[in-house]
């Protein structure tokens, strides 16, 4: 069968180095960073992205690009010393990409409203939003591929329990349910917590597609003819399950998974920006957006948009992979 | 007759259920608006107990449901301690709110994506298909929020549409046929978000099924007895598709209600978001629960709405179900 109009053989590729680029970065967000995502310069509110020169007042062309800072000109360097970090908890550091000497500050991406540098936010604002996408994303998976077996390979009351309390899941309009959800955890919560929870709200919100589905592929793979044959010769229910009905169910689970994982992503980003999720000091991009809701942020500073941006760019990349999946796994034989 | 009993019991059930595990949901939630005023120190230990008797919050929670249940009856749908009054009233003029917005939504992105979608498949890997392909992926990757932010930040600079709300300051000032012009001007953006949300899925499912249909022996048939392309797709494969299209009528009208939850609260529009947002905010749990059970009615409605279409076009859907 040939592919419509466009290649997603080809697109998925690098929509997956891609994807696992910005991942990295996130990991690794102390590094790229110049400054501490909670460092403060209340005289330099909302300034816009610092310029970098490569040109002089003198006409002189600089291979080192540089900033101005009250007239005078900062070069900037590589690997600085700065405020330290550690990358996944454990490994320690206090280099820096990019900086510049005191007193001039770097901020490529401009300030928020308390002076903070909206680079570092951006980045270590990913490490919250994107890791909780997929993990929620895998969680919810999992309790799908766990309660839809069940009601799929035992069927009888079961099934019926399951699949109905499933129903009820998908009778909610999805953020509404989201918030309805919200509304059963502590009000204000530590930003520390507030990770955990939206992981547990998006888990409890989006079992339901994922155990449907995965529910019909264990009916089917029950009842195909070398199921069966199995049978006879004396399989049990345990090996039936194992050799036979989860790894039909996996290529769905993968695609389910790829599907949601950006859906849970906007839920966080959602939540945050409303006040519901990830709280100040800590950084995520949801919240980092909220401060357009006030007018003079969203008619003056352009850069306070930025992670909405970013939302954009892995969202178009998610999409992009869960497309390949969904041909991919369809292409499947069986 | 018999088959439409036994969808609408079907839906009362649903609404049961999701209207008890929202209750419960929310009962669980630690803390409530009477809590709040224990911080208070105005407020004396014997007041706070007897609000909590006249809400009634020390109760079990399925009896405090059922005289939640009860109050439907009397059009109440409980009692806001937020409001201080019962929340009916303040429900439905946001439920109508929520309607303005996507009754048009959904007929202006069904205008659009009917004709889009027959056209792409009849003409597949032509200009226009590469061109809506591209424009769907690109709409499909776009969050809800983002674009509701962007769509205010177009509002703004360009200054031509007012930027939130449903109506201008001097609302009370103006005649009615100016009111009415006011609300549709206010109209404008947010129900281009939402036009925008619903309209890429509905372009590629449009496309993919009236596509599947043209491949079809009888298609084939038709066009080599000289039928034009255009009556074909018109005609003969659009009528074909009708039915799994009018099945993604209810399935789309998901996605609408849950995009307009965000839209609505980006751009201060006065539907059932906003309530909800601001009661979580406030622990006030029955209207809550009532904005909750409202969006599912109007989910539900929607989907009985696509059955019975359903019913009406499809002759084969009918014995089967009966």
């Amino acid at each position: 069968m040939t592919s419509g109009p466009h290649h997603p053989g080809r697109n998925h590729h690098v929509a997956l180095l891609a994807l696992a680029g910005i991942y990295v970065t996130a990991i690794c967000a102390g590094f790229f960073a110049p400054y501490d995502p909670s460092t403060q310069s209340r005289d330099l509110a909302f300034v816009p992205p610092t310029g970098l020169h490569w040109v002089d007042v003198s006409g002189t062309i600089h291979l080192r690009p540089f900033v101005y800072q009250e007239g005078r000109a900062y070069p900037v360097r590589f690997f600085v010393r700065g405020a330290p970090y550690r990358i996944g908890r454990f490994v320690p550091g206090e280099r820096h990409l990019l900086g510049v000497d005191a007193p001039a500050m770097l901020f490529l991406l401009g300030t928020d409203g308390f002076g903070r540098d909206q680079l570092s936010r951006l980045l270590y604002g990913a490490q919250i939003s994107l890791f909780a996408g997929p993990l929620g994303a895998a969680l919810s998976v999992a309790i799908g591929l766990v309660l839809g077996g069940l009601a799929g390979f035992f069927g009888g009351w079961v099934d019926t329990v399951i699949m109905r309390a499933g129903e009820l899941f998908l009778a909610v309009p999805w953020f509404y349910l989201l918030f309805a959800v919200r509304m059963a955890l502590p009000l204000r919560i530590e930003p520390q917590d507030a990770f955990v929870m939206i992981l547990a709200i998006v888990a409890v919100v989006g079992w339901a597609r994922p155990a449907r589905l995965i529910r019909g592929i264990v009916l089917s793979g029950t009842t195909r003819d070398y199921v069966v044959a199995a049978r006879a010769l004396g399989a049990s229910d345990l090996h039936v399950l194992r050799r036979h009905v989860l790894p039909q169910a996996f290529g769905v689970a993968l695609t389910q998974a790829a599907l949601l994982a950006p859906q849970y992503i906007l839920a966080e980003a959602t939540l945050s920006f409303f006040g519901l999720g990830v709280g100040e000091p800590v950084p995520s991009w949801g919240n980092m957006l909220a401060v357009l809701q006030r007018y003079d942020v969203l008619s003056s500073y352009w850069w306070m948009f930025l992670p909405g941006g970013a939302l954009l760019a892995v969202f178009l990349l998610y999409y992009l992979v869960a497309d390949a999946l969904h041909e991919r796994v369809a292409a499947l034989p069986g | 007759m018999r088959y439409v009993w036994r969808r609408l019991g079907h839906a009362v059930l649903v609404l049961l259920g999701v209207s008890f595990l929202t209750f419960v949901l929310a009962a669980a939630a630690p803390g409530s608006l009477v809590d709040e005023l224990r911080l208070d120190p105005r407020v004396s230990p014997e007041t706070i107990e007897a609000m909590r008797v006249r809400y009634g919050v020390n109760d079990a929670v399925p009896a405090q449901y059922l005289r939640w249940l009860e109050s439907i009856g009397r059009g109440e749908l409980g009692f806001s301690i937020a409001y201080n009054g019962p929340v009916g009233p303040l429900l439905w003029p946001r439920v109508r709110n929520t309607l303005l917005l996507t009754i048009p939504a959904t007929l202006l992105s069904w205008l659009i994506a009917l004709p889009l979608g027959t056209w792409s498949a009849g003409r597949k890997g032509g200009w226009l298909d590469r061109l809506t392909a591209g424009a769907t992926t690109t709409l499909l990757g776009i969050p809800e929020l983002v674009l509701g932010l962007g769509l205010l930040l177009f509002a703004v600079r360009t200054g031509y549409l007012p930027t939130g709300g449903m109506t201008s300051l001097n609302f009370e000032e103006l005649e009615p046929w100016q009111q009415m012009r006011d609300v549709l001007v206010h109209l404008i953006l947010p129900v281009t978000a939402l036009t925008l949300v619903s309209l890429p899925v509905l372009v590629r499912h449009v496309r993919a099924s009236v596509a599947e249909v043209v491949r079809a022996r009888f298609i084939q048939a038709a066009r080599a007895a000289g039928v034009p392309e255009r009556r074909l797709l018109v005609r003969h494969a659009l009528r074909t598709a009708a039915n799994p299209l009018i099945s993604l009528f209810g399935l789309s009208l998901a996605g609408l209600l849950s995009a307009s939850f965000v839209i609505e609260t980006i751009m201060s529009w006065p539907g059932l978001g906003p309530l909800l947002l601001a009661a979580v905010a406030a622990r006030d749990l029955h209207v809550v629960v009532a904005a909750v059970s409202c969006s599912t009615v109007l989910l539900v409605a929607g989907n009985l709405l696509a059955d019975g279409l359903l019913y009406l076009a499809d002759p084969r859907v009918r014995p089967e179900r009966a």
